[in-house]
C-alpha cells in the first residue's frame, strides 16, 4: 500500500458515499474494482463499496477517482 | 407513424416447424420457367415468393413491388442433411451425451453439483466435456459411449463407423430439457436436432432477382443457381428411393444433397470444393454475401455511397482564403443546393430562373420535381410561390464540405466556402495542407454540399476552417504559414532588409492599406514597417524567436538584452507595431506559433484569417523580389571549418582507439543497465555523434554570422534559422562529414563473421571498421562508407514502411474504441451505454482547443496585459 506506484486508496463513508453516487447517477455505471484486488484485500472493503482513489496526474495534479468494489 | 425503441434484438434458430409456417409456397419442381418464359407453378421463380417486375402484383400479399418484401418458401427435404455452420454444436452435443438415453454421460450428484456453481454456463459446458469426453459408459444407463469423431464440415462417425443425419436427429432429439440448460441452450428456444435439417427454407425472389439481359436472354442469381441444383438432387434422393434403388446409391446422392446444401450456405467451407458456375467463376452464395470487405455489412451498410459530392486533385492557391475552396465551373454546375422560396426571395430566384441557367430543378409544394428547361421555364416562373423549392447550382459563398483520406481526425473534414473559378482542379490555400496533411503531388480530395438549412449551419458552426486554427489536440495553431511562409515572414521582417517607396506602397496596397506611415525617410522603409501592417492596433507582445534559440544552441549569446539585442533576436510588438525581432517559426509554427495563437485568442479567427490572407499576398513576392536560393557554393567549406574537421577527426580516431584498447583489456567503465558490450558500443556511438556536434557548431557559427551580417545572403541559412525547414544537421552532412551510420540506435553489425563488411579485417572494432563516415554529400563518399550509410539508409525505408502500417492500424483500432465517448453535463466522459470512464474530463476538464498549450490560461500572458 505504501509504494508510489500506488495511489491513495480509500473507503468511502457510507453518507458520503450515498451522495456520491446520487450525483452521478446510477451505481451501476460507476467503474469497477475487484473484490480480489490485492488494495481492496488489504483495505477489507466489501462488494458494493465505494473506493475513492487520489492520483497524482501530469495534466490535472491532483485527482479523484471513485470505483465500486464488484465481485 | 407509430415509433417504438428497439430494446433488444434475438438471433435464433429456426425450427422445422417455423420454417413451414414461414413459407407462403412449398417448392415442387427444379424447373423455373417453362416454355414459354412464365414461371413455373412451385418453382423457384413463383410469383408466391415475391415480386421483382415493377407494376405487378405479388401473389401472396398483393402488394406491388416497392411494398412487397418478399415471401420465403419451403423445400422438404426427403433425407435430413446437417447445417455445415452448425457441425461444431453437434460435435459437442454428441460428446456429451449418450447415444441411447440422451443424457449427459456424468453421474446425477456431478450434474448436480455444476448447476449449482457460480459461473457462466460455458464454462460449465466446458467442464462436462472435459469429463464426457474420457467416460467410458453412460453412468444413468451403464451403455458403453461411443467415439464421436467429426470429419468436417459435415460427417460424423461413431466408434469409427459413419453416422447419418437420420441416426444423428434421432440422438438429438433424445436429449432431454434440463440437460440441454447445461449444454448452453435455451430449449424453450433452440433444440439442438434442428441442427440437423428437414426443412430447407426457400430465399425469396426479391433475395435473387433474375436480370433480363438486352439480348433478351433471362440471367439468374447465384443463389438461384445453387437453389437449382440443391431441388434436383433432392428430387433425384426421392424417385430413387421411391424406386427402390440399391443402399449405396442412396448414400452417393445423400452425400451430393448435403454437399449442396453446404455450399448454399457457404461456398468457402472448410474442406469442401466450393461450387463453380458453369464459366468456371466460384459461386456467391449466402456467407458470401455478408462476409468481408465487399460482403453486405463493410459494403453496404457501413459504406454507403453519397450524391451531392465531388472529387479532384487539389492544386494551391494562396490567394483565396483558408476558408475557401476553388471550385471548378464544371463541376460547380453539376452540384446542387436547395433553396426554399420565401416572400423575400421569391423576386430573385424569379429573376434568376430567367436569366440564368443555374436553376435546375423546381419542386412544387406537394414535393414534385420538374427539371427547369427553355420550355418550362415560363410555367415555373408563374407556379413559383413561397413555399416551393427550387434547386440551383452551386454558387461562391456555398457552405461545403471537403475533405482528405485517411480521415484520422476531426479536421480531415472542413467546412470551407465554395469559390467558382476556372480550371479542373480544386483549389486550397497552402496553409490548410497541414491539418489535412495534404500535398499537391497528385492528392485528391472530396468535396460535399450539405443540402438541409440545418446541414450548412452544423457545418458552419462547428467546422469551418477558420475555427479550426487552434488544435483540439494540443491548443496551439495548426494552421499554419509553414515553408515559403515562415521564410518570407524571416526575409521580410530581417534587421537588414530595406524596402524602396514603389516596392512598400505596392505591398501596403496588396494588403489594403492606402496610407503610408510617417517615417525618417521618405524613400526607405523597413520590412518592419510593412509587416506591422498585418498586426491589429493595441497589440502588445515580447518574447524570444527562434534565432534567440539557435544562439543559445551555439554558445553565441550570453546575456539577454531583451529589445536591445544585438542580433535582433528578441521579438517585441508594441501597439501593433513590430519594434524588433523577427517573424519566424516561434512566432507562426505549428504548435508555438505565439503570434498566431494570441492573434486568434484575443482578436478572433476572423483576424487571423484576414492576417493569413494578407500575409500570403506580400510574402511569396517578397521572396521573388530578394531572391532566396541555394547553390553549390553555399557549401564550400573554408579552411577555418576544414581545421576544425581534420582537428575533430583526427581527436575521434586517437579517442576511438583508446577505447578499443580499453575494450581489449577488459577496464573499460561500465555504463549503467548495460552489458559490457553494449558499454562499448554505446560510447563509440556517442564518440561519432560528439565529433559531428563539434564540426557543426563551427559550421552554425559562421552561418549565423553572415546572416545577421548588414548585406546577407539568403540561402539555407534563412530556412534553418526561421525554423522553416531543414536542420544545421542536414547542412553539416552536406558541408562536414556524415559521422557514424547507426542502425537501430547502435552501430550496423550485420554482415560477415566478426566484421561488418568483406573487405574490413575480423575482430577489428575501430571507429573506421564500425562504420563511421569521414566523408561528406559534396565530397561524395568512399567506397565502404557508402555501404555504411546504406545500412542506416535501408533502417529508415524500411521503418517508414512499417511504422505508418502498424501506427495506422493501431490508431484506428484505438480512435474506433473511443469514437462514442461523450462529455455529459456533470463533466464525467461517459460511453455509449452512460458508464463512467472520467469523472472530470481529462482530469483537469480543459478542451485543449480553447486552452493555451492545454493549460486553462496563460497567466504570464494575463499578467503582462495587466502591466501594460
Amino acid at each position: 500500500m505504501n509504494h508510489l506506484l500506488v495511489p491513495i486508496h480509500e473507503i468511502v463513508g457510507e453518507e458520503e458515499a450515498e451522495r456520491i453516487i446520487k450525483k452521478y447517477g446510477k451505481k451501476e455505471n460507476f467503474p469497477n474494482i475487484l473484490l480480489l484486488d490485492p488494495v481492496i484485500e488489504e483495505l477489507e472493503a466489501k462488494k458494493g463499496d465505494l473506493i475513492r482513489i487520489t492520483r497524482e496526474t501530469p495534466t490535472a495534479g491532483k485527482t479523484v477517482y471513485y470505483r465500486v468494489v464488484v465481485k | 407513424m407509430l415509433m417504438k425503441r428497439i430494446a433488444q434484438i434475438e438471433f435464433n434458430v429456426i425450427s422445422p416447424e417455423k420454417s413451414r409456417k414461414l413459407s407462403a409456397l412449398e417448392i415442387k419442381t427444379p424447373d423455373t420457367y417453362d416454355k414459354d418464359g412464365y414461371p413455373m407453378e412451385g418453382g423457384l421463380m413463383d410469383p408466391h415468393l415475391g415480386v421483382i417486375n415493377p407494376g405487378l402484383r405479388c401473389k401472396t400479399c398483393g402488394q406491388k413491388m416497392k411494398q412487397c418484401p418478399g415471401h420465403f418458401g419451403s423445400l422438404e427435404l426427403v433425407r435430413p442433411v446437417v447445417h455445415s455452420e452448425f457441425g461444431k454444436k453437434v460435435e459437442d452435443a454428441l460428446h456429451a451425451t449418450c447415444d441411447s438415453c440422451g443424457r449427459i454421460a456424468v453421474t446425477e450428484e456431478k450434474l448436480k453439483q455444476i448447476r449449482e456453481l457460480d459461473e457462466p454456463v460455458e464454462q460449465k459446458t466446458k467442464r462436462i466435456l472435459l469429463r464426457t469426453k474420457k467416460a467410458k459408459k453412460c453412468p444413468h444407463c451403464g451403455i458403453a459411449k461411443k467415439e464421436i469423431l467429426l470429419d468436417k464440415p459435415t460427417n460424423f462417425y461413431s466408434n469409427k463407423e459413419r453416422i447419418y443425419p437420420t441416426q444423428i436427429r434421432e440422438w438429438l432429439e433424445k436429449i432431454p430439457n434440463e440437460d440441454l440448460e447445461l449444454l448452453g441452450y435455451n430449449p424453450e428456444k433452440v433444440r439442438p436436432e434442428w441442427f440437423v435439417l428437414t426443412v430447407l427454407l426457400v430465399p425469396s425472389i426479391t433475395m435473387r432477382p433474375s436480370i433480363t439481359l438486352e439480348s433478351g436472354i433471362k440471367s439468374e442469381d447465384d443463389l438461384t443457381h445453387k437453389l437449382v441444383d440443391v431441388i434436383r438432387i433432392n428430387t433425384r434422393l426421392k424417385d430413387n428411393i421411391e424406386a427402390g434403388a440399391p443402399q449405396l446409391i442412396i448414400e452417393d446422392l445423400w452425400d451430393l444433397l448435403q454437399y449442396h446444401i453446404t455450399t448454399f450456405f457457404d461456398n468457402n467451407t472448410a474442406g469442401v470444393p466450393p461450387a463453380k458456375h458453369r464459366s468456371g467463376r466460384a459461386l456467391r452464395t449466402l456467407v458470401q454475401r455478408l462476409k468481408g470487405k465487399k460482403g453486405r455489412f463493410r459494403y453496404n451498410l457501413t459504406g454507403k455511397r453519397v450524391n451531392h459530392a465531388a472529387r479532384s486533385t487539389i492544386t494551391p492557391d494562396p490567394f483565396i482564403s483558408i476558408n475557401e475552396v476553388g471550385v471548378p465551373k464544371e463541376i460547380a454546375d453539376d452540384l446542387t443546393v436547395p433553396e426554399l422560396v420565401t416572400e423575400w426571395n421569391q423576386k430573385e430566384i424569379i429573376k434568376m430562373i430567367k436569366d440564368s441557367e443555374n436553376v435546375k430543378y423546381f419542386v412544387r409544394l406537394n414535393g414534385a420535381r420538374k427539371k427547369v428547361s427553355d420550355a418550362t421555364k415560363k410555367e415555373i416562373m408563374e407556379e413559383i410561390e413561397p413555399g416551393c423549392k427550387i434547386e440551383r447550382t452551386l454558387q461562391n459563398g456555398d457552405i461545403i464540405l471537403f475533405n482528405r483520406q485517411p480521415s484520422l481526425h476531426r479536421l480531415s473534414m472542413m467546412a470551407h466556402k465554395a469559390r467558382v473559378m476556372p480550371g479542373k482542379t480544386f483549389k486550397m490555400n497552402p496553409i490548410t495542407c497541414k491539418p489535412y496533411n495534404a500535398d499537391f503531388d497528385g492528392d485528391e480530395m472530396n468535396l460535399h454540399v450539405p443540402q438541409t438549412e440545418e446541414g450548412k449551419t452544423e457545418a458552419r458552426e462547428l467546422m469551418y476552417a477558420q475555427d479550426q486554427i487552434i488544435s483540439p489536440r494540443y491548443g496551439a495553431p495548426v494552421l499554419i504559414l509553414d515553408e515559403d511562409g515562415v521564410s518570407g515572414c524571416y526575409v521580410l521582417t530581417m534587421k537588414s532588409t530595406k524596402l524602396s517607396k514603389e516596392e512598400t506602397m505596392q505591398y501596403y496596397y496588396e494588403m489594403g492599406v492606402t496610407e503610408l506611415p510617417k517615417t525618417k525617410n521618405e524613400n526607405a522603409f523597413s520590412g518592419k514597417q510593412v509587416f506591422s501592417a498585418l498586426l491589429p492596433k493595441g497589440l502588445n507582445l515580447a518574447y524570444k524567436t527562434n534565432t534567440c534559440k539557435e544562439l543559445i544552441k551555439r554558445g553565441m549569446c550570453s546575456v539577454c538584452k531583451k529589445e536591445k539585442c544585438d542580433s535582433d533576436a528578441f521579438l517585441k510588438i508594441e501597439d501593433g507595431e513590430l519594434t524588433s525581432g523577427v517573424i519566424d517559426d516561434a512566432s507562426l509554427g505549428e504548435g508555438k506559433g505565439t503570434l498566431i495563437h494570441t492573434l486568434f485568442s484575443e482578436y478572433g479567427p476572423e483576424t487571423v484569417e484576414k492576417f493569413y490572407h494578407n500575409a500570403n499576398r506580400i510574402v511569396g513576392d517578397i521572396l521573388t523580389k530578394k531572391g532566396m536560393s541555394v547553390g553549390l557554393d553555399e557549401y564550400e567549406t573554408n579552411s577555418e571549418i576544414e581545421k576544425v574537421k581534420e582537428k575533430a577527426v583526427k581527436e575521434e580516431l586517437e579517442q576511438a582507439e583508446k577505447l578499443v584498447e580499453q575494450f581489449h583489456k577488459g577496464n573499460l567503465e561500465l555504463i549503467p543497465g548495460r552489458t559490457y558490450e553494449e558499454s562499448f558500443e554505446l560510447r563509440m556511438m556517442r564518440l561519432g555523434a560528439g565529433t559531428k556536434e563539434k564540426i557543426q557548431q563551427v559550421i552554425m557559427k559562421q552561418k549565423i554570422e553572415e546572416l545577421l551580417s548588414s548585406n546577407p545572403k539568403l540561402n539555407s541559412t534563412v530556412m534553418i534559422m526561421s525554423g522553416s525547414r531543414g536542420s544545421a544537421l542536414n547542412l553539416t552532412n552536406i558541408m562536414a562529414l556524415w559521422g557514424q551510420a547507426s542502425v537501430r540506435e547502435g552501430r550496423p553489425r550485420r554482415g560477415f563473421k566478426e566484421r561488418l563488411i568483406a573487405t574490413n579485417k575480423q575482430k577489428d572494432v575501430g571507429a573506421m571498421a564500425g562504420g563511421f563516415i569521414k566523408q561528406n554529400f559534396m565530397q561524395g563518399m568512399k567506397v565502404k562508407e557508402f555501404f555504411y550509410h546504406s545500412m542506416g539508409g535501408r533502417q529508415g525505408e524500411v521503418d517508414t514502411g512499417v511504422s505508418t502500417k502498424v501506427s495506422g492500424y493501431l490508431y484506428r483500432r484505438l480512435a474506433n474504441s473511443l469514437k462514442d465517448l461523450n462529455i455529459a453535463n456533470d463533466t464525467t466522459t461517459r460511453s455509449a451505454s452512460e458508464n463512467i470512464i472520467q469523472f472530470n474530463y481529462g482530469d483537469d476538464g480543459v478542451f485543449p482547443m480553447k486552452s493555451s498549450r492545454g493549460k486553462t490560461i496563460n497567466i504570464a500572458r494575463e499578467l503582462e496585459k495587466l502591466n501594460k
